[in-house]
């Protein structure tokens, strides 16, 4: 037991002695450790509130915007323009300091051409990155696939392409045309005698959303015109259809003896076959000249245009308008393709969808310096009855139906893909989501109503 | 000897200049209308000059007077003062002008050495409704040598004079038009039967009415029959289509049973490897060499096909022989890279450019309108069915490629190296469908998708012939294609589409094996 004793106690003190030898104790590290730990938080503590000082005091944190554009994927040759577009915009707002001081920070997303991916990541942009507004979007189909996320989340979309109407939505402003803006005029200027006077009229689009809408109020503003029911022919292909013997065949048909037009909302790759079979076909352009409302110099680019020369389209802006400011914005833009190595570089060219792209993001960052804030409902208010001098021309934002005051402008394709302008409206046409033909009891306002209501 | 050849090769020049020069007048539109113009009567300036100064005047008969004045005096060359005229005019006098000078334009062009200019102008004269156009035409249509053309300018006069004030003039020009057959008279005639028809209807009217009654039977049942052709035309061209683009999966996929799902890629391959031989065309050699360029392009697709199809076979398909479904997968992945790859590399301007003499096409009947693209596709379809029927039953790979096909182990034993007889066979097939991305760039446009377009119809040819049977591949476009343009008439693209899919499941359902099964045990 007494030689237990020492022996118990020796062997503590020894372990005692030997850690003290050793080196710092478990404990003691432990300790150490969290002193450090600690003065590293607080060192980095300061140093983000000095940071955020620093930054306070040099211009404020960046405001996030979102790109939602496909980058692959089938609509990835037409979308991948608008990012360029709108980080060019950002460019050259940053270079000249900002909105309200801060820099604009980009987000880009790729949704790949696929719509359930459209509100994904339209989703990701509101809740996670909590971006101030997005520009986005180009087929109908995921404008309509995101809808549901900006209302919920109100969030904010400037949607730059020309489409069907029929929407009113508190949470996107519509840059591009609506049906009277585009499809009615076009028809307006081919029944007029300056246009050729033509009194046959064939329908022709992909099956989709889109189309069926268009000849929908087209049909109508035709038999309210008083055109017989007989010279109006409707027909739809599918995505992707290649096979255009038959109907070229029937167009032959139906244009024999002078008269007849064919309004063309053919959506994709689809178009090149159905002009390379009309050329083919022995038809020329003043037999039966196609009015496309899809067609625009950057689908003219990857296309052979000996096909399609005199046919025309309907836009609110062509690269070949004649002002000083759309020389510049042409020159920078194919100088920006460049500076960057995008593919085709100064052989690149700007069209509708680009040009209102383009002013979207220059009325958005208007509205916010009016505005002096980014949050979503104090931006909207501010929109409402912007102006800004666009490439095209001045445009003018709505004051209550979130759309855009544009002028319409009727245009020839030429041999080099560019477009002539061979008609313009006399002045800027007033946006009317509901068309006046299909549903002329409703109207579209943010101010007075709560959106669509009965007139 | 020095002396005789110089003087010899002097007068060669000043022949050869001669010739030369004569060609220049010959060729050139301007000196001929000039020449034209020539033995006409030269018209006294003074009224011509006086009707050029009151076409603009207020009153609208002085106006429509000088426009007379200068229809039957004036020619082509007034048109620089006419383009005058017009640009300071005001908007209600600008619309006839322009008439005018469409007018002599088309007159001058009835004389132009380019036909298709005649055609064109001709057309044109026809429907601007000017009745002063008649003689012109006549006189162009007396001297035309090329048919289609005179018919053209036939029609043409006779449709003007339909709207004569002459009765007699109508019904003669109604006759015409029907011994024509010309679907461009039917509006008019339609018109001019119903008035006949009224209870009003004057006697003059009635034999007017008679007269394009009787014209529009004729046209109406010779349209029929050259519709009737067209279709089968279209069938024919829609079948060849399907055939190209199917043949190398029928190899590939009846006689090795590999399913390649990047079989529409590779065809993409082809057509980019095309727009890439134009564009080398373009870049290196002068303009003239530029139409030969879509010939050359053919052997470079099918190399390039078939190098990627070599590629593909060493790197994955080798290893999943026998596993068709993981086959699928991994060629699905691998179609999935290629388009991408055509999207990031090649953007989107990639616009391939038909040759001349393969675009527009030729007027066989009245009526009957055939591109000279579709009539090379189907005259390519033929070849390539020889070709791989020489291929494979001729040839001494193609014996090996069906030895191998039909008992792998025995052909293995005889001493035929099986796996580079694989990579050959996969590699052929793929050259093949480089071949219908080769001939398919002058039907649709050259963009990543272009596989996506064809697979399924690919497919579904192989599947519903009968997977292994080259004849049943033929059989089935021919089938597919022919029923799809009988019904498209009626039910529009989108519907006839589905019920092609829908004949096709139910004929499998009725005979899985396809319309020419493989007989015999199945030698896997």
């Amino acid at each position: 037991m007494e030689k237990n004793k020492p022996n118990e106690a020796s062997p503590v003190k020894a372990d005692n002695v030997a850690a003290s030898e050793a080196g710092p104790s478990r404990r003691e590290l432990l300790v150490q450790g969290s002193k450090v730990a600690a003065g590293i938080g607080v060192a980095a503590l300061l140093g983000n509130l000095g940071n955020w000082a620093l930054s306070y005091a040099a211009g404020k944190e960046p405001i996030k915007i979102g790109i939602l554009h496909s980058l692959s994927g089938t609509m990835a040759i037409s979308e991948v323009s608008l990012r360029d577009t709108v980080m060019m915009a950002v460019e050259e707002i940053n270079a000249k300091g900002g909105v309200m001081g801060r820099m604009i920070e980009p987000v880009v997303v790729d949704p790949a051409s696929n719509w359930d991916l459209f509100a994904e990541k339209a989703k990701q942009l509101l809740l996670q990155d909590k971006v101030a507004v997005v520009f986005g979007c180009w087929t109908s189909v995921s404008r309509k696939s995101v809808l549901p996320v900006f209302e919920k989340n109100n969030g904010l979309l400037f949607y730059p392409v020309q489409y069907e109407g029929e929407e009113c939505s508190r949470n996107v402003f519509y840059t591009g045309a609506a049906p009277n803006q585009q499809a009615v005029p076009a028809v307006d200027y081919l029944m007029s005698k300056e246009g050729g006077g033509f009194k046959k009229f064939y329908l022709l689009g992909t099956d989709y959303v889109y189309p069926r809408t268009t000849n929908k109020i087209l049909r109508a503003m035709l038999l309210a015109k008083k055109v017989p029911l007989a010279n109006i022919e409707e027909e739809y292909t599918p995505f992707h259809h290649q096979d255009y013997q038959t109907i070229v065949g029937k167009l032959k048909k139906f244009a024999a003896g002078g008269g007849a037009a064919v309004i063309s909302t053919i959506n994709g790759d689809s178009n090149v076959p159905f002009y390379k079979e009309f050329a083919n076909q022995g038809l020329r352009a003043e037999d039966a000249p196609i009015m496309a409302f899809s067609v625009a110099e950057d689908e003219l680019r990857g296309m052979d245009t000996s096909a399609l020369v005199g046919h025309l389209a309907a836009w609110n802006y062509y690269q070949s308008v004649d002002t000083p400011q759309n020389k510049k914005f042409v020159a920078d833009f194919k100088a920006y393709c460049k500076k960057n190595n995008l593919p085709d570089g100064d052989k690149r060219v700007t069209d509708d969808p680009i040009e209102a792209a383009y002013f979207g993001v220059y009325i958005w960052k208007q509205a916010v310096e009016k505005a002096g804030s980014i949050e979503v409902d104090k931006v909207r208010k501010a929109v409402y009855g912007s102006k800004f001098l666009a490439p095209g021309g001045e445009i003018m934002m709505d004051a209550a139906n979130h759309h855009t005051y544009r002028p319409v402008l009727i245009g020839e394709i030429l041999k080099d893909g560019m477009f002539k302008v061979v008609s313009r409206s006399k002045g800027l046409v007033k946006p009317e989501p509901w068309s006046e033909f299909t549903n002329p009891e409703k109207g579209c306002d943010w101010v007075a109503h709560q959106g669509t209501y009965q007139k | 000897m020095k002396g005789q050849f110089t003087n010899v090769m002097i007068s060669l020049g000043r022949t050869v200049a001669a010739l030369g020069i004569v060609g220049l007048f010959l060729f050139s539109e301007q000196t001929l209308t000039i020449a034209a113009d020539g033995p006409v009567a030269a018209p006294s300036t003074s009224s011509i000059e006086q009707a050029l100064t009151q076409v603009t005047s207020e009153d609208e008969s002085v106006r429509e007077a000088a426009i007379r004045v200068l229809i039957e005096q004036g020619d082509v060359s007034l048109v620089p003062q006419l383009d005058e005229i017009r640009a300071n005019a005001d908007r209600s006098i600008r619309q006839p002008i322009k008439q005018l000078i469409d007018l002599f334009k088309n007159r001058a062009k009835l004389t132009s050495p380019n036909s298709d200019v005649r055609r064109s102008a001709a057309t044109d004269l026809g429907t601007s409704g000017k009745p002063s156009a008649v003689p012109w035409l006549d006189a162009a249509a007396a001297n035309e040598p090329n048919k289609w053309v005179r018919y053209t300018m036939e029609e043409s006069a006779a449709l003007l004079k339909l709207a004569s004030d002459d009765p007699s003039i109508k019904a003669a020009a109604a006759d015409k038009l029907g011994d024509l057959r010309s679907q461009n008279g039917v509006p008019v005639l339609k018109q001019l039967a119903e008035a006949g028809g009224g209870a009003e209807a004057t006697e003059s009217q009635k034999t007017v009415a008679k007269a394009a009654g009787a014209a529009i039977e004729r046209i109406e049942t010779w349209g029929v029959w050259s519709n009737a052709f067209e279709t089968i035309f279209r069938g024919i061209s829609l079948s060849s289509i399907l055939l190209v683009m199917s043949l190398g999966l029928a190899i590939v996929f009846g006689l090795m049973g590999v399913i390649n799902m990047a079989h529409g890629e590779l065809m993409m391959v082809g057509a980019y490897a095309t727009f890439v031989t134009q564009q080398i065309f373009k870049a290196f050699l002068p303009p003239s060499l530029f139409d030969s360029y879509f010939l050359t392009a053919m052997p470079v697709a099918f190399l390039a096909a078939a190098s990627f199809g070599l590629l593909l076979e060493a790197t994955v398909i080798r290893f999943l022989y026998g596993r068709p479904l993981e086959t699928m997968l991994a060629t699905w992945g691998v179609s999935l890279v290629m388009m991408q790859a055509a999207r990031v590399y090649f953007g989107d301007l990639t616009a391939v450019i038909a040759p001349g003499w393969l675009s527009g096409g030729a007027q066989v009947m009245v009526g009957v309108y055939l591109p000279f693209n579709r009539i090379f596709i189907i005259g390519m379809s033929i070849v390539c069915i020889l070709g791989v029927y020489f291929v494979l039953f001729r040839s001494s790979l193609g014996l090996r490629v069906r030895a191998v096909m039909q008992n792998r182990n025995m052909s293995a034993c005889l001493g035929i190296p099986t796996r580079k007889v694989d990579a050959y066979t996969f590699a052929f097939g793929s050259g093949l469908a480089g071949v219908a991305g080769w001939a398919l760039t002058l039907v649709g446009n050259v963009d990543p998708g272009l596989g996506q377009n064809y697979i399924v119809d690919a497919f579904m040819v192989v599947v519903t012939g009968g997977v292994g049977k080259l004849a049943g591949t033929i059989v089935a476009s021919l089938g597919i294609g022919g029923l799809n343009k009988l019904i498209e008439p009626s039910f529009g693209a989108v519907y006839g589409k589905v019920f092609i899919l829908v004949m096709v499941i139910l004929f499998l359902q009725w005979r899985p094996s396809g319309l020419f099964a493989m007989k015999g045990r199945n030698a896997d």
